[in-house]
């Protein structure tokens, strides 16, 4: 077994309101960022996790989204994963 | 007829739905999340709140506490459940409802009366009220805004499943009488089998004068009725 980090960014569905992008999206413009075309917020959790390979990580990442981390009526999921151990890579 | 009430970390309307149920006879018993047993309850009530302190998304959490498995086998036997609020959330978080309850359109959390028209007085919770009847009831959320994929919402519309609408004084739907941006202006759904309701509106906050308005008792005299019908 082996540490690594997951970083799950769950992000609300293209296409669905995101009452809070469109305010940020409405203060960037009003502070002057006028070419700003669209904002969208979602969230990043971290997860430090064992597990025996990086692919390992990853598949319990995707099974955490599905029951837990992500609402599939609303939201999309991405997954990085960072391997830990001293000398370990990406 | 015997009715849980179940609490969660964070609930803060067991009480008032406690109490509703009492007060149309029901023997109410109030259920802590980690408890597993529901047998011998004829309803299950899941009480608005903020369990969890809504993290993750609100009801995420809650839906994972041990007594919702229970829950989730007591509503697909047929059980009557009905959650309020954050018990919508926690319903449409465990799939016993489509879709799921987002950010309020304003972004701000919503808490006042407003009027909702009962779409469908044929169910097990609406008996007791006409179709197109207005109820005034109170709101108070922040994520009340019910999104749905397409399918899902056109299912819901023709199968008569909207069960309450924001409207105004008036009866009609109108942007303005939606608080929180729902399609269509749901304010409330039932499954498909139609033993589970979900709705933002708090009838168990309307049911004395004292509070300003008695239309949510007829939600639980229906229940009742409905207990007293199946157990017949």
């Amino acid at each position: 077994m082996s540490p690594y980090q997951l970083e799950i960014r769950v992000k609300p569905r293209p296409g669905l309101l995101d009452p809070q992008g469109k305010a940020i999206h409405h203060s960037l413009n009003s502070l002057g960022w006028e070419g700003v075309r669209d904002v969208r917020v979602g969230k990043a959790i971290y997860v430090d996790i064992d597990a025996e390979s990086s692919d390992s990580a990853v598949e319990a990442a995707e099974a955490m989204c599905r029951k837990l981390l992500s609402n599939p009526v609303t939201e999309d999921f991405e997954i990085s994963v960072t391997d830990m151990s001293e000398g370990g890579e990406s | 007829m015997k009715v849980a009430v179940i609490t969660f970390p964070g609930s803060n309307c067991d009480y008032d739905l406690y109490k509703a149920a009492q007060q149309v006879g029901a023997d109410a018993s109030f259920i802590w999340h980690r408890e597993r047993d529901l047998k011998g309850y004829d309803a299950v009530l899941l009480p608005g709140g903020f369990s969890y302190g809504d993290y993750l998304r609100a009801g995420a959490i809650a839906r994972v506490s041990p007594v919702m498995e229970d829950v989730v086998v007591f509503a697909n036997s047929g059980g009557l459940v009905l959650g309020i609020c954050n018990g919508f959330q926690i319903l449409c978080e465990a799939g016993l409802l489509p879709g799921a309850l987002v950010r309020n359109e304003e972004l701000t959390f919503q808490g006042k009366d407003v009027r909702i028209r009962v779409e469908c007085s044929d169910t097990l919770f609406t008996s007791d009220y006409a179709d197109g009847q207005i109820l005034r009831v109170p709101i108070a959320h922040g994520e009340g805004n019910f999104e749905a994929d397409q399918a899902t919402l056109e299912t819901l519309e023709s199968d008569g499943r909207i069960v309450f609408r924001y409207v105004d004084a008036s009866g009609a739907t109108s942007d303005e009488a939606n608080p929180n941006g729902s399609w269509h202006n749901i304010a409330g759904i039932t499954n498909e089998a139609g033993n589970v309701l979900g709705m933002m509106p708090h009838p168990e906050r309307a049911m004395e004068d004292i509070l300003g308005s008695t239309d949510g008792i007829g939600l639980f005299t229906s229940l009742a009725s409905s207990l007293s019908g199946l157990a017949s």
